[in-house]
């Protein structure tokens, strides 16, 4: 499982509508098993890369493989052993949860629809839904049911966009085991998403914006490679601070979390001399763990200019 | 795992049971789909069955002698005419009929009744302003039992002789501005071809452009399944919307206004799928162009006007102009009111069909090559 040529190496791919370039010279690679999370602002390009992937889109220029078949000349090949779970609900909402899973089966050309579908159903907790339209699910439900059709033909790699979006915890947590289940198994999965825990789940990620890729790797690689430090700041109305620190010399960002602010910088003495600045009296400071998610704003905000 | 394959059976049966079960739940479209052949039944019908009377006649009259005017009298009293005025010029009768002030103008020539009564067999010219062929038709068709009767109450006595001969007289019917005098038998069978058109296209063209719209297609495009099994399995279950369309207006033509079907029905069905697949290929290749669903009607709507006006089924094919007449003929409508007419009221076999079914047949076939290649595999 975690030997063998990459599943997904695109080198430098690119497409643009108009003049908008939406994926701007991607290159990344994703090995056999790894879970890998696609992270982004809105409009960053994840879902354009993963339609190229799906033979969605075609690409304007770059190179690049997805199970080994070409990206430009594969497609067919592809398509077969893909699940692509889109960002919007693409199934019939006029079928019921059965039949629609019927339907992709038999697209699939999958021997023993019924008794596949019956057992899909029921992994995914489908199966007191199986009459009911789709169209009339919950939208967590819907995720769901959509994840099912993309897992039916067992494929070998799964395209998930943005899976858990408007899905309760319990079940974005069974949604995970699930994904977890099935990395075991040897699947791998591309997933795009804008919750940080998920993001901090992935074996692997790479953050987008303006369709470049700005950062990749494991989540402390990321961090590390970041060069932020942080400083938590706790006591008693300290969001009234905001303001002024964001003024300072050397501070990037400026955060509440909770009852605590996190200030980050790039420069550490800078930072420190920033905080040192508060009236210690009324404020705790501690120099703390940088947070992923101050990272991925960092890295956004740096770049906004140069697209 | 199974391979791709070029057309794969299995995939392109998913697509039809599947369109089958969106049929059925979408009611709306589904009466639709039945409702229209019967409404436009009904409407067109009502001037099928209305046999007007009491329609605007002049007389331009040259002679004035009894025959003459018992002709006009028996006229008036037959119900189908109403004599509102007389004129003396030929030239004060085309002005009326041109106007439409009235329908006929009666032409009695000088001498009428002494030829008449010479046994000369004399001539009345009866013009008729046919463009509305199901309101002239029925007045046309009597004004000679008419005429005819009339005279027979007035050769009594020494004249009776005259009536044991040859007619007494002759009729000239002329139904100016429709010199193919459709009658209103044509019109159930064109209305066959008329409501497979217009529904067949747009609910075809709503097909692919709805999945479009509701995001489905990007779930079927990241899917193995091909292009010609997609636009296939839309088409079948369709088909057989079309046939049910076509028993509901023969039924409806056979017992409701008691069309005579003379031909073979068999037959009949059997090349209507030409024409059923012809406009399906069009409403699908409407469907590769249109963004959304309105457009995808609107374009259904382009395609239906020139169908309906330059087949023939709303004017008569031969009295349009020759650039009409030339576009008529690339529309399969045209050719199918043909062959529906022709099997239903003549009785056609295959071979007279033949030169009408090869131009729907090549229709057919760009409109599939059109509809596959235009199809989008990617969402771009
Ligand atoms: N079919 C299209 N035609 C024109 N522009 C498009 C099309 N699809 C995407 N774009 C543009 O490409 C850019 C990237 O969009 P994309 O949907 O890939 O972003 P995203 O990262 O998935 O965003 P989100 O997090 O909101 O889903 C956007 O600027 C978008 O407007
Ligand atoms: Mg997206």
């Amino acid at each position: 499982m975690t030997s063998g040529a990459p599943v997904i190496e695109v080198r430098e791919l690119t497409k643009s509508f108009g003049p908008n370039i939406a994926v701007n010279r991607l290159s990344i690679q994703v090995e056999a098993g790894e879970i890998y999370g696609f992270l982004g602002p809105n409009g960053s390009g994840k879902t354009t890369f993963i339609r190229m992937l799906c033979g969605l889109l075609r690409p304007d220029s770059g190179a690049g493989t997805c199970l080994g078949y070409d990206l430009f000349r594969e497609g067919d090949l592809i398509k077969l052993q893909i699940g692509y779970l889109a960002q919007r609900f693409s199934l019939y909402e006029d079928l019921s949860v059965r039949e629609n899973l019927h339907f992709m089966a038999r697209i699939y050309r999958l021997p023993r629809v019924k008794d596949l579908v019956a057992e899909t159903m029921e992994r995914l907790g489908l199966t007191r839904f199986a009459e009911q339209l789709a169209g009339n699910l919950s939208g967590g439900w819907k995720q769901r049911l959509a994840l099912a059709a993309c897992l039916l033909h067992r494929p070998r790699l799964l395209l998930l966009d943005e899976p858990t979006a408007g899905v309760d915890p319990k079940a974005r947590r069974d949604f995970w085991d699930e994904i977890y289940r099935l990395a075991a198994e040897g699947v791998t999965s591309l997933i795009s998403t804008h919750y940080m825990d998920e993001a901090e789940r992935c074996h692997r990620l790479a953050y987008l914006a303006y369709g470049k890729l700005l950062a990749s790797g494991t989540a402390a690689e990321v961090v590390a490679a970041s060069g932020l430090f942080t400083w938590t700041i706790t006591g008693e109305n300290v969001h009234l601070l905001a303001a002024e620190l964001k003024q300072k010399p050397g501070v990037e960002l400026v955060a509440p979390f909770g009852n605590t602010l996190h200030v980050s910088g790039y420069d550490p003495e800078i930072l420190r001399a920033a905080v040192a600045d508060l009236d210690q009296t009324r404020y705790s400071c501690a120099q703390s763990e940088v947070d992923l998610e101050d990272v991925f704003i960092s890295l956004m905000n740096n770049n906004r200019g140069d697209h | 795992m199974s391979h791709s394959g070029f057309f794969s059976f299995l995939r392109f049966r998913a697509v039809i049971a599947k369109e089958f079960v969106q049929m059925r739940r979408d009611r709306v479209t589904f009466a639709m789909m039945i409702g229209i052949p019967i409404v436009q039944m009904v409407v067109f019908g009502y001037a099928i069955n209305s046999d007007p009377k009491h329609l605007p006649a002049a007389i331009l009259a040259a002679d004035h002698s009894v025959f003459s005017r018992s002709i006009v009298a028996a006229m008036q009293n037959s119900g189908y005419f109403r004599i509102v005025s007389t004129v003396a010029t030929e030239a004060e009768a085309n002005f009326l009929i041109e106007e439409g002030e009235v329908q006929f103008v009666l032409t009695i020539p000088e001498q009428f009744g002494r030829c008449l009564v010479r046994g000369e067999q004399p001539t009345l010219l009866l013009t008729a302003d046919a463009t509305d062929p199901a309101a002239t038709s029925n007045a046309l068709a009597a004004f000679r039992l008419v005429a005819e009767a009339a005279l027979v109450r007035d050769l009594q006595g020494p004249l009776a002789y005259l009536r044991r001969g040859p007619p007494s007289l002759q009729v000239i019917l002329h139904p100016s501005y429709n010199p193919e005098a459709i009658t209103q038998y044509n019109i159930v069978p064109g209305l066959m071809g008329v409501v497979l058109t217009m529904t067949l296209v747009i609910i075809t063209g709503l097909a692919i452009t709805r999945e479009r719209e509701r995001g489905t297609m990007e779930n079927l495009l990241a899917t193995p399944v091909k292009p010609l099994e997609v636009m296939l399995g839309k088409i079948i279950p369709y088909i057989l919307v079309g046939y049910v369309q076509m028993g509901v207006i023969m039924l409806a033509g056979r017992f409701l206004f008691e069309v005579p079907m003379i031909g073979n029905l068999w037959l009949l069905l059997a090349v209507s799928l030409l024409f059923i697949a012809a406009n399906l290929g069009v409403g699908l290749t409407f469907s590769t162009l249109a963004r959304n669903q309105l457009q995808a009607v609107q374009m259904a709507f382009f395609f239906f006007l020139p169908s309906i006006l330059l087949s023939g089924f709303m004017f008569p094919f031969r009295g349009m102009p020759i650039w009409a007449q030339w576009i008529g003929e690339t529309l399969p409508l045209t050719h199918y009111l043909r062959i529906v007419r022709g099997i239903l009221l003549k009785g056609n076999g295959l071979a007279q069909l033949m030169p009408n079914l090869w131009p729907i047949a090549i229709f057919l076939l760009i409109s599939l090559t059109v509809g596959l290649t235009r199809y989008r595999r990617t969402l771009d």
